[in-house]
């Protein structure tokens, strides 16, 4: 029997003579929300770059399923059910929501090579946008083009596209950056709602929101693991409170 | 015997042209490595330079007052250029980048045409040069062509030690990876670029001046460097001088031997060694970053 | 405004003038290409400098299909001029669409210039002279003949029925899937590749399109000019062709018929002795430095201003 989900171990980068990620090991299951958080420059964002194909790593493997996914591209990876978001809100803002959505979801379905039929005219493709745009609250907002929406519904957008690829993996990066207390919120519920379908990697610097919504904490400090395992073990550990947690908390206190 | 003697002066050719290309070569890599211009006007200096060889060469005679001179007109139009035109085109695409510089190439040679006519014309070898150096009783080899590449030989050390060992390459070399760490340490990055477009494009009017006794001055005769410019700096890597080196030796030597033994594919031919060297590094061979 | 435009163009041959209708043929021809581009550039955002090699190959594959002094088939050397093309543009596409940004504009620079130098440097067509197409494609099926592309009139309408089909058939393709893909990728690649979209079977394709719809305005060329040369192989052709773009507005098909047309009449008018008189033979200087202020000025090209004026309008209205 193939073990489900995401399983990395040993991951290695390495850039001339830094190495910004160093043997870092963590397991992704549907349904586990699992936080990495670290000081900037600690190897979160490089880290999900690896899982998601962004990067190939100098050492390490990477298993979807049971599957060897380390010589996957990101586009392959995410045909294969791995989903990201990046930090940098990556919607398409000269299409309208709707378009956005429908855009994401044609990546799945064959439909995507045709030249000659309006992609409106794809019920399949609708209806998926729909559900993927419900799935974020977004529905009402359908017809509106994505760069007027506020930051907020942007970030959400952002997050609906990669639902509409079905993923059964969803790594978010910092998904409430620039985000006020209520749109703050509105994410956080979001998120907790999603991990239950979903595997998700959560990089987060909001440390009450990764209280809240973590099952699984790992702390990283320059490319390696401090600490990893359950969030109120880790919040305890004096090692973490020392090399992080401190400062965190002074900046969101 | 003189098979081989033939074999060495064309060989030796080709690496003078390769020098040649070199000179070009580097200035186009470096202005868009650092600064993410892509300048098609850039064989146009090289035009710009063999035609004010030819005009000074005319009207003043003595050529080693006329190349100072030269160079420092050239670096004039390069400083005005990039500050009108090109430093405007830093974040726009390329197809503007494109467009632009085309629309320059019209204007040189149109200009080039207004002041100098359509016609060919030679540039007499400065008479210090002229002799030649005897291989065999029929062959010799002409010391005007040693000294090419013994001035692209220069420039070339010239520009390693400037790069690599001067505080102003450092910026140089930063200013092409981090634009906003250069400026936030107060560098003045917009001088940066502007000196290194100016230097760039005299660098090409430099090839030209000196290769004019060779090649004679015509129409057309920097959209044809361009291209081989262009497959220079692409086989080699944008913004890698040594890439830019290497490719330009190699190009250099296989298109004059080429045109040697197979004249009718010896265009085609430099062509074909970078699609081939393209579908194994479809960076280039030493690209930078 | 656009049927205004188009109506306009449909009627103008009323006007009678032979010089008029062909020059306006030779236009319509110029935007087929530039539409074509503008798939590559505006839809794909791949500035390519070695399109005119399509336009070229074409050319010269129906000169050397028809017989000498005889005319052949529209109906079946059409159809293999298209294919051949298609052909030549997967080949050249699968290599050149391995790199990206700068060095796709130069290889593919290098590539155009590699088919110019086979085709001036050997004797394949002819040199550096080129070859004659001396009479026109025949259009007779078993006897009827529908029209005669040798006439100026019927040429004028074969030529417009089809650039009319080429902007309809663009325009669905920008937005169909495969274009919404197009846009996306041009937009940011790496967001799409995130969603499972892998970028080289988008860009090739519209890479084969464009390629064979820039040979459909290379074989109605040799047929408008009677003669093909290696020229229309350089990448001066394919510069002047992007100028268009550039004129016109990038990405809208109709910019490109709009700047084929603004091209070639400001050509006329700075070559025209009669307004120019001595200087007229230095009219590259003066489209020069009008593309440089078009650049700097105008990036958008002249359909954004014309939006930009029907928006206020709108305003002034309401």
């Amino acid at each position: 029997m193939t073990e489900r989900g995401l399983r990395a171990s040993g991951l290695r980068k390495g850039f001339g003579g830094l190495t910004a990620v160093d043997n870092v090991s963590l397991a992704l299951d549907v349904g586990v929300l699992h936080a990495v958080i670290g000081p900037n420059g600690a190897g979160k964002t490089t880290l999900i770059n690896l899982l998601s194909g962004d990067l190939p790593p100098t050492a390490g493997s990477i298993h979807l399923n049971g599957q060897d996914i380390v010589g996957y591209s990101s586009d392959q990876r995410s045909r294969l059910g791995i989903g990201r978001t990046y930090q940098k809100i990556s919607i398409f803002a000269s299409f309208t929501v709707l378009e956005n959505c429908r855009l994401a979801a044609q990546s799945r379905k064959s439909h995507a090579a045709n030249l000659f039929r309006s992609a409106g005219s794809y019920p399949s493709l609708r209806h998926e946008a729909v559900r993927a745009l419900a799935a974020v609250g977004l529905d009402h907002r359908a017809g509106v083009i994505a760069g007027t929406l506020s930051h907020g519904e942007q970030r959400q957008l952002d997050i609906a596209m990669s639902l509409a690829t079905r993923p059964q993996v969803l790594l978010l990066d910092e998904p409430l950056s620039g985000m006020g207390a209520e749109e703050s919120a509105s994410m956080v519920r979001l998120v907790r709602e999603l991990a239950k379908d979903h595997a998700i990697l959560l990089v987060e610097h909001d440390m009450d929101a990764v209280f809240a919504l973590a099952d699984a904490l790992t702390v990283m400090v320059n490319g390696r693991v401090l600490a990893s395992g359950k969030p109120e073990e880790i919040r305890a550990s004096p090692d973490v409170q020392r090399a992080y947690l401190g400062s965190a908390e002074a900046r969101h206190g | 015997m003189s098979g081989s003697l033939e074999f060495l002066v064309q060989l030796l050719n080709g690496i003078q042209y390769g020098l040649l290309l070199f000179l070009l070569a580097s200035g186009l890599s470096l202005i868009f490595g650092i600064m993410g211009v892509l300048n098609l006007a850039h064989g146009s200096f090289y035009m710009v330079g063999a035609y004010l060889a030819f005009w000074l060469a005319r009207d003043i005679g003595n050529i080693w007052l006329a190349i100072p001179i030269e160079l420092a007109m050239v670096l004039l139009i390069g400083v005005i250029l990039e500050s009108a035109l090109f430093s405007r085109l830093y974040h726009r695409d390329h197809l503007q980048q494109v467009l632009l510089s085309f629309g320059l190439i019209l204007i040189f040679e149109e200009l080039r045409s207004i002041f100098f006519g359509d016609d060919v014309h030679g540039v007499p070898v400065p008479p210090l040069l002229r002799s030649s150096i005897p291989l065999t009783g029929t062959l010799s080899y002409p010391v005007y062509r040693l000294f090419i590449s013994g001035a692209c030989l220069v420039v070339a050390g010239l520009m390693y030690l400037v790069i690599q060992k001067t505080r102003v390459g450092m910026m140089i070399r930063a200013g092409s990876t981090n634009r906003e760490m250069v400026q936030s340490l107060g560098i003045n990055i917009k001088l940066i670029y502007r000196w290194v477009f100016a230097v760039g494009v005299t660098l090409a009017a430099l090839a030209g001046m000196i290769a004019a006794p060779i090649s004679s001055v015509y129409p057309g005769m920097g959209s044809q460097i361009l291209i081989i410019c262009f497959v220079v700096v692409v086989v080699g890597g944008i913004g890698s001088i040594k890439g830019a080196m290497i490719s330009a030796l190699t190009i250099g030597i296989v298109d004059t031997l080429g045109q040697v033994l197979l004249p009718e594919f010896s265009g085609a031919a430099v062509y074909l060694l970078m699609a081939v060297i393209l579908l194994w590094w479809p960076q280039g061979l030493f690209r930078v970053a | 405004m656009l049927m205004l435009g188009a109506v306009c163009v449909g009627l103008m041959p009323l006007t009678g003038a032979t010089f008029y209708v062909q020059l306006v043929s030779k236009i319509m021809i110029l935007a087929i290409f530039a539409m074509s581009l503008d798939l590559l550039v505006g839809s794909a955002g791949l500035v390519s400098l070695g399109h005119g090699a399509f336009f070229g190959v074409a050319g010269y594959a129906i000169a050397l299909l028809s017989p000498k002094y005889q005319a052949a088939s529209l109906w079946w050397t059409l159809p293999v001029v298209l294919i051949i093309s298609a052909a030549l543009a997967l080949i050249v596409g699968l290599l050149v669409l391995r790199t990206s940004g700068v060095y796709f504009i130069m290889v593919t620079l290098a590539f155009g210039q590699m088919l110019y130098s086979l085709f001036h440097d050997t004797k394949l067509g002819g040199g550096s002279d080129g070859l004659y197409l001396y009479v026109r494609p025949t259009s007779s099926i078993a006897g009827y003949q529908p029209f005669d592309l040798e006439k100026p009139l019927h040429f004028f309408y074969f030529v417009f029925v089809i650039m009319l089909g080429v902007y309809v058939l663009l325009n669905r393709v920008r937005v169909s899937p495969f274009g919404h893909a197009l846009a996306g990728l041009k937009v940011n690649e790496q967001r799409m590749r995130s969603l499972g979209f892998p970028p080289i079977p988008y860009k090739l394709g519209a890479f084969v399109l464009a390629g064979t719809l820039t040979g459909l305005a290379g074989y109605l060329a040799a047929c408008q000019f009677g003669f093909v040369n290696p020229e229309m192989l350089s990448w001066h052709y394919s510069a002047m062709v992007l100028m268009m773009l550039i004129l016109g507005g990038v990405a809208r098909f109709h910019g490109a018929i709009v700047g084929a047309f603004a091209y070639v009449l400001l050509q006329e008018m700075l070559a025209s002795q009669a307004v120019f008189g001595a200087i007229a033979k230095h009219w590259q200087l003066g489209m020069g430095v009008l593309i440089v202020l078009s650049v700097l000025l105008l990036p958008n090209g002249l359909t954004s201003l014309l939006d930009r004026l029907s928006r206020v309008r709108l305003r002034q209205n309401s």
